[in-house]
């Protein structure tokens, strides 16, 4: 292996290890707040790509009426859960959140879509579609479940990867899809070329991450979700109102997942199932992170990226083997660490 | 004499033999029912894996795989009989779970499952890129199995081969559960500290339970081989594994007859989903994961326990052996009245900055009531679990019969006459009293898994059960015997630990307020019970908070304040010990 090899192969890791830092980040911040492993983390990615791959062909993209759908169900769910303590204002937020908005975003798509604005509308109104999916997908799922053990909640959270992305198959087929890259040009340094693409993936990647730290460090909504993240029954005993966190949570993630999902709809093909794996590899760094630790969640997850990138130059037939493989002895050595006696039932 | 189950099983195996050929169930549905069974036995296994064990498992569908693969290779490459490849793909598969679970099953909370993903992923890769298991083509031309020269290629043929291994399964691991090893593994999905403290090797019997659930999806494995004819990868990923945990889950986790239900459910589903809802949608396209997905989520939220309880009800208490009172277990001898039995010298445990236990040292003599005394906070609970080894011990020493415990397991150390209760009773409350009174004579039988499974262990449980119901018997409350834990209230929880502990044939009982909650006829009873225990020379180390008890019993008192001991003695100089009245009255004679 040669330096310029080295180099390419560090590059390409340091990308994907960026794409799965933001992924991360979202099961981290998701399991903190709710204590649900967020295994639908992976539809959000799909549908991001898939989402602005539809609008750059100037197509109306299915996740509109997903959303729509979502929404209604979403409304119907709320109803339900609250049935004895609804105000006349509660109604209406309900409403607003989930009939009225998904409503003008599938009008302002419908308008839009044909017109091919470009790239960035097409961004901008993808992961509108998408964010809204979170908190919808909380309500009608996991709120239900929410005093359950983690590991209900784990086979739920697989139950609604199993429906989405099934939904994704029959949305957009089994054909993979790739989307324009945010930026054309190649940089140099030296005479090692640089894509405009991962100069994208890496500045977005870090600017979220900022806004998200400052957010959490700063903010009385952050400052609440660190609460409830930190101690679920203290913050709720301080007037926290934990299935709004959740939902909020749920908003992060699937903001997060959209965007990651549009990062690297140019870089790799992305079928239907291709979220899954990003996300199962995200879930790796996440527990190297020890689902608690969000810097620590970055570093790994660039660790993950860009051994993935040297294992497929060396074995890349047992690449996917290797990088899972990796993962038992840092959960022995988590465990040995934190030994719980006490089991949840 | 055959048990009512044998004859049930009987009946079913003959009705297996003959229903197919009926012509009463069309071809297509015994084909059905073939998969069924296929899914039933590995759904069978994370029933004990998960239902019972507490471990879920995601991966089982790469064991599925493991016993595919081995008997397509030994069966193709090398020509072999597929009934002389069957014990070879139980024992791979059985390989395969030793070494993956030696890591797996000390994984613990929410790391497990997910390291049964990351296996479960790798393993299903090494089958899509091993070019000599046929990659992501897989192998055909696997043979059929073979009676004689007859090959098993009818449906009808094959349902009888995989339902006979259903109700094999079925009864294997109700004799499982119903044995000594069984009630351990039941044990370990509350907690782990009860189950060690009566002697039960957790990792050891976690390992065992995952071997057997591995080896039944091998079984499977080698099943879905010869009737598919063919094997590729596809069948025995992680999608699969969500699949089998499904069915458990839908048909109840805690059930053996609920994962054959869940697999019956899942499948029909997956069937019907895939004819009618293309055609209701006008397109085809693959739906039933959207409906599966959605099913599972339903399943949970109103569910939670499955289908089988809700169509047949809460579990019927367990089958007992007929007792067989002259057949009692051997006791071990106690030692010498007076002999120094435990020996605690200048002991310290301390939590960062915070001393729990500073420097405290006594003695407890055989035959014996020590009361351990002191405010709340005062380190009496702590001193019980370094005694017990429940928690290692910063300095100093513990010595008990002559031998320190240090570097011991909480196992050994109940194997030496310790036996314990618990400050928060802890106690299966989906078990019966009886069983959860039996766990604590775990030691005194040796009985594995094969015997339970085989039924040869039922002499020896009718000992340990006959010795768990005359505990019971003692703390009075035999009437309760087959009542589920759970039930009881809190006074007579406290009286089944007493039970329980007394099961061990302990030299030295440490109660950890065995009187709190107790009525006032209860406690006499209690006092009667531990004055009866110190006659026949067994020692007993008491914490409490009830004086009056406590100062009636003990021989002597010790008392702890802040970790620290400030006064020994006899009830009466303790009771007159100003350093007593200070700790406890807030000094009121300063």
């Amino acid at each position: 292996m040669d330096a310029t090899i080295f180099l390419f192969l560090v590059q390409d890791g340091i990308i994907n290890g960026a794409i799965y830092a933001l992924a991360a980040i979202a099961l981290v911040l998701v399991f903190a707040v709710t204590r649900v492993i967020l295994v639908p983390q992976g539809e959000f990615i799909t549908f991001g790509a898939m989402t602005v791959a539809a609008l750059e062909a100037g197509r109306v993209p299915p996740t509109v009426w997903l959303l729509v759908a979502l929404g209604a169900l979403s409304a119907l769910a709320a109803l339900l859960q609250e049935r004895r303590a609804l105000s006349v204002r509660g109604v209406a937020l309900i409403a607003l959140f989930n009939l009225v908005l998904p409503a003008l975003l599938a009008a302002l798509t419908l308008a839009l879509a044909p017109m091919k604005l470009g790239t960035a509308v097409d961004i901008l109104l993808a992961v509108a579609l998408i964010v809204p999916m979170g908190p919808m997908l909380y309500r009608v799922a996991f709120a239900p479940l929410a005093h359950a053990s983690v590991l209900v909640l784990l086979i739920a959270a697989f139950g609604v990867h199993f429906s989405l992305m099934g939904l994704g198959l029959v949305f957009f087929g089994p054909e993979g899809i790739a989307t324009k890259p945010l930026l054309t040009q190649t940089f140099s340094a030296g005479d090692f070329p640089i894509t405009g693409q991962s100069i994208a993936v890496v500045a977005t990647t870090t600017l979220l991450l900022i806004v998200f730290a400052l957010c959490f460090e700063r903010t009385l909504i952050g400052k609440a979700l660190h609460a409830c993240s930190s101690n679920r029954l203290g913050a709720r005993l301080v007037g926290i109102p934990t299935a709004i966190a959740g939902q909020i949570a749920f908003g992060l993630a699937a903001c997060l997942g959209a965007v990651s999902g549009v990062l690297a709809g140019p870089i790799v093909t992305i079928y239907f199932d291709s979220g899954f794996l990003i996300g199962l590899k995200a879930f790796v760094a996440a527990i190297l992170g020890g689902l608690v630790s969000f810097p620590l969640t970055v570093l790994a997850s660039l660790a993950v990226g860009v051994s993935e990138a040297f294992f497929s130059f060396w074995m890349s037939n047992f690449k996917e083997v290797m990088v899972f493989t990796l993962i038992l002895p840092v959960l022995v050595w988590r465990s040995l660490r934190s030994p719980a006696h006490v089991q949840d039932e | 004499m055959p048990s009512r189950s044998t004859w049930i099983a009987a009946i079913l195996a003959l009705a297996i033999v003959a229903l197919p050929f009926t012509g009463l169930i069309p071809l297509y549905w015994v084909t059905l029912l073939n998969y069924i069974g296929i899914s039933s036995l590995v759904a069978i296994g994370l029933v004990l894996l998960t239902g019972v064990g507490g471990m879920t498992s995601f991966g089982q569908a790469a064991f599925v795989g493991l016993g595919a693969y081995t008997t397509s290779v030994l069966t193709i490459q090398l020509g072999l009989s597929p009934w002389l490849a069957l014990p070879v793909s139980l024992s791979v598969t059985a390989l395969g779970a030793l070494l993956i679970g030696a890591v797996t099953v000390r994984l613990s909370g929410h790391y497990l499952p997910l390291g049964t993903i990351a296996w479960g992923v790798a393993i299903f890769y090494l089958f899509g890129n091993l070019s000599w298991l046929g990659a992501h083509d897989g192998m055909s031309g696997i043979p059929p199995l073979r009676v004689g020269n007859h090959a098993l290629i009818d449906v009808r043929q094959f349902f009888v081969v995989v339902w006979l291994a259903v109700v094999l399964a079925v009864v294997a691991v109700q004799n499982l559960l119903g044995g000594r090893t069984g009630r351990a593994v039941r044990a370990l999905r509350r907690s782990t500290v009860a189950a060690e403290a009566f002697g039960v090797n957790v990792a050891g019997a976690k390992l065992k339970v995952f071997i057997f659930a591995a080896v039944l999806a091998g079984l499977a494995g080698w099943l879905y081989a010869h009737f598919q004819r063919s094997v590729a990868p596809g069948p025995f990923g992680v999608n699969a594994g969500i699949e089998y945990l499904l069915m458990a889950v839908v048909g109840g986790a805690g059930r053996v007859y609920g994962a054959i239900l869940g697999a019956m459910a899942i499948t029909f589903l997956r069937d019907q989903v895939q004819d009618v809802v293309p055609a209701l949608v006008g397109a085809p396209g693959n739906y039933e994961i959207v409906v599966f997905g959605a099913v599972l989520v339903l399943a949970l939220q109103t569910a939670p326990n499955g289908l089988w309880p809700i169509l047949f009800g809460p579990p019927r208490p367990a089958k007992v052996p007929q007792r067989r009172p002259s057949a009692s277990l051997s006791r071990r001898g106690v030692p010498e009245r007076g002999v120094p039995l435990l020996e605690v010298e200048s002991v310290r445990k301390s939590y960062g900055g915070l001393v729990a236990v500073n420097d405290v040292g006594f003695d407890v003599c055989a035959g014996e009531i020590v009361g351990l005394i002191g405010p709340n906070g005062a380190g009496k609970s702590t001193t019980f679990n370094l005694i017990c080894g429940a928690l290692a011990l910063n300095r100093g020493e513990i010595r008990f019969r002559d031998a320190s415990i240090a570097g011991t397991t909480p196992q050994q150390i109940a194997a030496r006459g310790l036996g314990r209760t618990f400050q928060h009773a802890d106690l299966v409350a989906d078990m019966s009293v009886l069983e959860n009174v039996a766990l604590g004579a775990h030691l005194r039988g040796e009985a594995g898994m094969l015997r339970a499974v085989l039924r040869l262990d039922r002499a020896e449980e009718a000992r340990l059960l006959d010795e768990a119901a005359r505990q019971l018997q003692r703390v009075g409350l035999s009437d309760d015997a087959h009542k589920p834990a759970g039930s009881l209230a809190l006074g007579q929880l406290r009286l089944v630990e007493v039970a329980r502990a007394l099961c061990l044939d302990p030299v030295l009982v440490l109660m950890d307020e065995p009187a709190a909650g107790l009525r006032y006829g209860e406690k006499k009873a209690l006092a009667r019970l531990l004055r009866e225990l110190r006659s026949e020379g067994v020692s007993v180390l008491l914490i409490e908070h009830d004086m009056d008890f406590v100062m009636s019993l003990a021989d002597r008192l010790v008392v702890l304040d802040f970790g620290t001991k400030i006064s020994e003695g006899t009830p009466a100089s303790v009771r007159r010990d100003p350093k007593v009245l200070d700790a406890y009255l807030g000094g009121v004679t300063s």
